[in-house]
């Protein structure tokens, strides 16, 4: 089944400024895709129209058959800034979702408890943000998405503002939760190898305008290693094509 | 994400300009850290210097020097001992008491007007088009030059006085209630929504709070405030309050009632203070660390 379709999906922002042309996209359900390419491709508009928190110029997107008009909760979203309220503890946090649905107060207790511990921070809970390592607020963000029960999982460079230890830890437990929490997870990054160790595809954007310019489907098994030999040749094979892109912008090297 | 608020206590209003020292290149020297008894031994001794100071000019004037007229400056036991006397036949709790509900009810009325005004025009342009530039304009006239007027307005009983602070305390709050609601995170109003919050939902949930350091920080400032401006319009129309009880003193010459009324004053300052930072670290206490680096 089809969980998320794009079709024919434009934007413009400004006269002659076009950062998506035409794209068309198939997602099934339960399938993790990263949208892959350098920074202006149109990636992250792209994500943030199937969110719903900005409107295609023309086009439709559908998520579970359901024309997308604005935000909602069927589509859980993580942000790269954690965008986790302040003023509310880890679990506090993880409630906002349920809490806004209006289950009561032990239910959505219980619901963030389980996505808590999840996501490994069950001793966290009552925490702030802000005694929290960027890797642990992350975690929240995660089990607040999904706390929601939503179909689809929307997420926008979610490990970039980490360290490369950290960022390696949380896409092994992201692989990890997702296998224990299906969803249909699309991804936006710009580390090849991050696409390349999450996805079943990976969708290479073009730059000026956003177009699709390749959709590699990756078929190595889980967990994947990235000193081995399918690994290294898939890597050289997508940075080829987004060298190309980036060349395109005149920024080289 | 997190524009430190202005944040000088018991300073009324806030220059902009405040931190640019190092423009010049002339980085100012790291200030020596100090341990916690020596910096309050220090503290201690700037208090007993003053008092001292005031003693000592008092009694050498008084009994030495002769310079002026000792009456002009009571020493400090003097003052203790007018205060005691007060105290004791219940006139200054009197005095206390009018001073303290009037700028109660005006700060109060202040509180909910500005931030319920600054809510609104925060959310609306419309209405922020057409409110913002009357209050621009009033905003930088010292709400004293309205006071003969609220007098001839609302007449000489309590009104007058609580109008007047109302007035003077609105303005912190409106603008700081302003500025918070307007920047929020834009990305805390997305999550929010992808969250499935309504539009009333994220206004309690992530506006209001999220604006909360911003609001606390202009109820500060206005407390100040109206304690500020009471003292003038008791000096103008009033028979009770700490203002009065200045003024009235003045007209008896008697110095150590007026210096009685200011340290009264202080005090009051003093503890409210204590008091609202208090309860903004209770309510703040998501943010308790980042203040502290500040």
């Amino acid at each position: 089944m089809k969980s998320i379709q794009i079709e024919g999906v434009s934007k413009s922002y400004t006269e002659g400024a076009l950062a998506l042309d035409e794209v068309s996209l198939e997602l099934s359900e339960n399938s993790f895709t990263c949208l892959l390419g350098p920074s202006g491709c149109g990636k992250s508009t792209l994500l943030n129209m199937i969110a719903g928190f900005i409107e295609p110029t023309t086009g439709h997107i559908l998520v579970d058959g359901r024309e997308v008009t604005h935000a909602g909760a069927d589509r859980g979203v993580v942000f790269q800034e954690y965008a986790l309220f302040p003023w509310r503890t880890a679990i506090e946090n993880v409630e906002f979702g349920p809490m806004v649905q209006g289950v009561s107060r032990a239910e959505r207790r219980a619901t963030a408890r389980e996505y808590l511990s999840l996501v490994g921070l069950a001793e966290h809970e009552d925490k702030y943000p802000r005694e929290l390592s960027g890797g642990m607020k992350q975690r929240v963000a995660i089990a607040r998405a999904l706390a929601n029960h939503p179909s689809v999982l929307l997420m926008d460079e979610p490990f970039g503002a980490l360290d490369a230890q950290t960022r390696e830890v949380m896409q092994e437990e992201l692989l990890r939760i997702w296998e224990q929490d299906k969803k249909t997870v699309v991804f936006v990054t710009h580390s090849i190898s991050e696409s390349i160790f999450l996805a079943d595809r990976i969708v290479v954007m073009a730059t000026q305008p956003g177009t699709i310019k390749e959709i590699v489907d990756v078929a190595l098994p889980h967990p994947r290693e990235r000193s081995s030999a399918e690994f290294v040749a898939l890597e050289r094979e997508i940075k080829r094509l987004v060298r190309e892109e980036v060349a395109k912008l005149g920024v080289t090297g | 994400m997190e524009a430190e608020a202005v944040n000088t206590p018991g300073a009324a209003t806030v220059s902009p300009r405040a931190a640019t020292p190092s423009a010049t290149g002339a980085r100012p020297k790291p200030r020596k850290t100090l341990g916690r008894p020596a910096a309050v031994l220090l503290r201690v001794c700037s208090l007993l210097l003053f008092f001292t100071l005031w003693w000592g000019v008092s009694l050498l004037n008084a009994h030495v020097l002769k310079v002026f007229n000792p009456v002009l400056l009571p020493a400090p036991d003097e003052v203790l001992r007018a205060g005691i006397k007060m105290a004791a036949s219940g006139e200054l709790l009197r005095h206390i008491t009018a001073s303290l509900s009037r700028v109660l009810w005006g700060f109060g009325i202040a509180a909910v007007l500005g931030v319920v005004v600054g809510t609104a025009l925060a959310r609306s342009r419309v209405l922020e088009h057409l409110v913002e530039p009357s209050l621009e304009m009033l905003r930088p006239i010292p709400p004293l030059a309205f006071l003969p007027m609220m007098v001839l307005w609302f007449g000489i009983g309590e009104s007058s006085k609580v109008a007047f602070i109302a007035y003077a305390a609105f303005f912190p709050v409106f603008t700081t209630t302003v500025e918070g609601i307007k920047y929020v995170d834009p990305v805390l109003i997305r999550a929010a929504s992808s969250l499935g919050a309504t539009e009333r939902q994220i206004f309690w949930h992530v506006v209001l709070p999220a604006a909360t350091p911003n609001i606390i920080t202009g109820l500060r400032l206005a407390f100040g405030l109206s304690f500020f401006v009471i003292v003038a319009a008791e000096f103008i129309a009033a028979d009770s309050g700490l203002g009065f009880l200045i003024n009235d003193a003045r007209t008896f010459f008697l110095v150590a009632n007026m210096l009685l009324g200011a340290a009264v004053i202080g005090i009051i300052g003093v503890a409210a203070n204590v008091l609202l930072r208090k309860l903004e670290a209770r309510l703040l206490r998501w943010r308790a660390e980042s203040r502290g680096q500040a």
